[in-house]
């Protein structure tokens, strides 16, 4: 119990990822939360100071903890299951579904009978979102919900560029979701999953047009968005930090 | 019905994951699909795959487009064939599935940055953004530093075995050692220089640059 653990603040895309997949599969976690205006996650004491097998002491100092995670390229989230530490959202959520396949949603890889194919139509959709939605949708992200927070300045062109590029994926799900209720096929998966961090951020800065002008997008998005595992990381991404 | 392999055999992505199916000893057929004249640009090809890229592979009846999602699913497919690529248990497959998206997200869209702009708009005879190309050589080069780190601890990115996360930095690495001249990048990062002669020397590997290099359709192992 308590052996899995989330380091990153939840406003955080790639954090948020995570912490969806946790849900839907109902497994128990902490989570610690990382000040990244302060830079924590990218101090040179942080990224360089390795350990093996964290002693569970670790678990009630949560500072401490960061400290002595191996983060090499200084990101969030970090996650860490008893002996095992990892980074990169989508690996995390990937081995959450592997290694808890028992608990909660069991389909987010593919259902169980659906075999090795319906597991591939996951990770193909999963690869599309990590290789054609995240990049343009990213900078969306931090263009409309960060930059105005941190009191950083708004790059026009980057923003109608990267809508530009980001309606042009979103015509392709349209098509595919002409042919099944989720991207993968008729349940929802890991592939759609990984899709509401930024879609959230995005449809918040001013830009849900890009989803409800789709019809089949929109009503994915309905779906997908109202899922209670969601609705819970929007709480936690509402709650300040304790 | 022998795999069918859809693109260009001197494409990073398609050599991927042909080299896959070389390690796996899987025959396919290459079935050309030629990017230069906007062929995967073309209705008949995108019916095939919406977002118009190179490759799409088809296993009989199964179709599949993403070269990392193809890649997982051969070595699902043939676990029991040719070298463990997955890893064993849910842990090891983790590093592997960590060190994939590295290569995806981090270290690919930098090298790809480098190979754009020094060959392959040149080749071309199109000017390369030289400041884009400097700025993302110096980015590669921290990010090797990274990979140093973890290559002296174990001998393949994931662990002692060589997987799918090595796998997937092979064709365009290649890209970045013999055609623009980055080799220097690994003479002070002396285990991921050994990583790099390691990998690039499989047997697997060098099957697959002759079946390129041939002009051949059919590859029987």
């Amino acid at each position: 119990m308590g052996s899995v653990t989330v380091y990153g603040p939840p406003i955080s895309p790639a954090v948020s990822r995570v912490l969806a997949c946790l849900l839907e599969k109902d497994v128990v976690f902490n989570l610690v939360n990382i000040d990244m205006s302060k830079a924590q996650h990218k101090s040179p004491d942080f990224l360089k100071i390795q350990v093996a097998s964290p002693p569970p002491l670790l678990l009630f100092f949560p500072t401490v903890s960061i400290l002595l995670l191996n983060l090499p390229f200084g990101q969030v989230p970090a996650f860490q299951d008893e002996h095992t530490t990892l980074f990169e959202s989508r690996a995390i959520c990937r081995y959450i579904c592997d290694k808890y396949a028992d608990r909660g949603n069991r389909s987010l890889l593919g259902r169980r009978g659906g075999g090795l194919v319906e597991r591939a139509h996951v990770e193909q959709w999963l690869e599309a979102e990590g290789q054609s939605f995240n990049p343009p949708s990213s900078t969306l992200v931090f263009q409309l919900a960060f930059a105005p927070q941190m009191g950083l300045p708004q790059d026009p062109a980057a923003i109608v560029l990267n809508e530009g590029k980001l309606a042009k994926v979103l015509d392709v799900y349209e098509r595919q979701l002409q042919e099944s209720r989720f991207l993968a096929g008729d349940e929802f998966s890991l592939a759609d999953l990984s899709h509401l961090p930024n879609s959230h951020y995005i449809r918040a800065g001013g830009k849900e047009e890009l989803f409800t002008s789709r019809k089949h997008v929109a009503r994915w998005w309905e779906e997908i968005s109202m899922r209670p595992s969601w609705q819970k990381v929007v709480e936690m991404q509402r709650t300040p930090p304790a | 019905m022998a795999v069918k392999v859809y693109g260009k055999p001197q494409a990073v992505c398609p050599q991927r994951v042909m080299h896959c199916l070389v390690e796996k000893g899987v025959p396919f057929e290459f079935v050309l699909v030629d990017i230069d004249t906007m062929e995967h640009k073309r209705p008949e090809y995108m019916e095939k795959h919406p977002f118009g890229q190179v490759p799409f592979i088809a296993d009989g009846d199964f179709e599949l487009f993403e070269s990392r999602a193809i890649v997982r699913y051969f070595a699902s497919k043939y676990a029991d064939r040719g070298p463990n690529l997955l890893g064993r248990t849910a842990e090891e497959r983790a590093k592997v599935e960590q060190w994939l998206d590295v290569e995806a997200i981090t270290y690919s869209p930098c090298a790809f940055s480098i190979v754009f702009n020094l060959f392959l708009l040149p080749i071309r005879g199109l000017p390369g953004n030289k400041g884009e190309a400097v700025a993302s050589m110096e980015k590669l080069d921290k990010i090797l530093e990274v990979y140093e780190k973890q290559l002296a601890r174990t001998k393949y990115l994931a662990g002692d075995e060589f997987t799918l996360a090595d796998l997937t930095h092979i064709p365009v690495t290649r890209y970045l050692v013999e055609h623009c001249g980055l080799a220097y990048l690994l003479d002070d990062k002396p285990h991921a220089k050994a990583w790099w002669e390691d990998v690039s020397s499989r047997p697997a590997w060098k099957k697959l640059m002759s079946f390129v290099a041939s002009g051949a359709s059919f590859y029987a192992p």
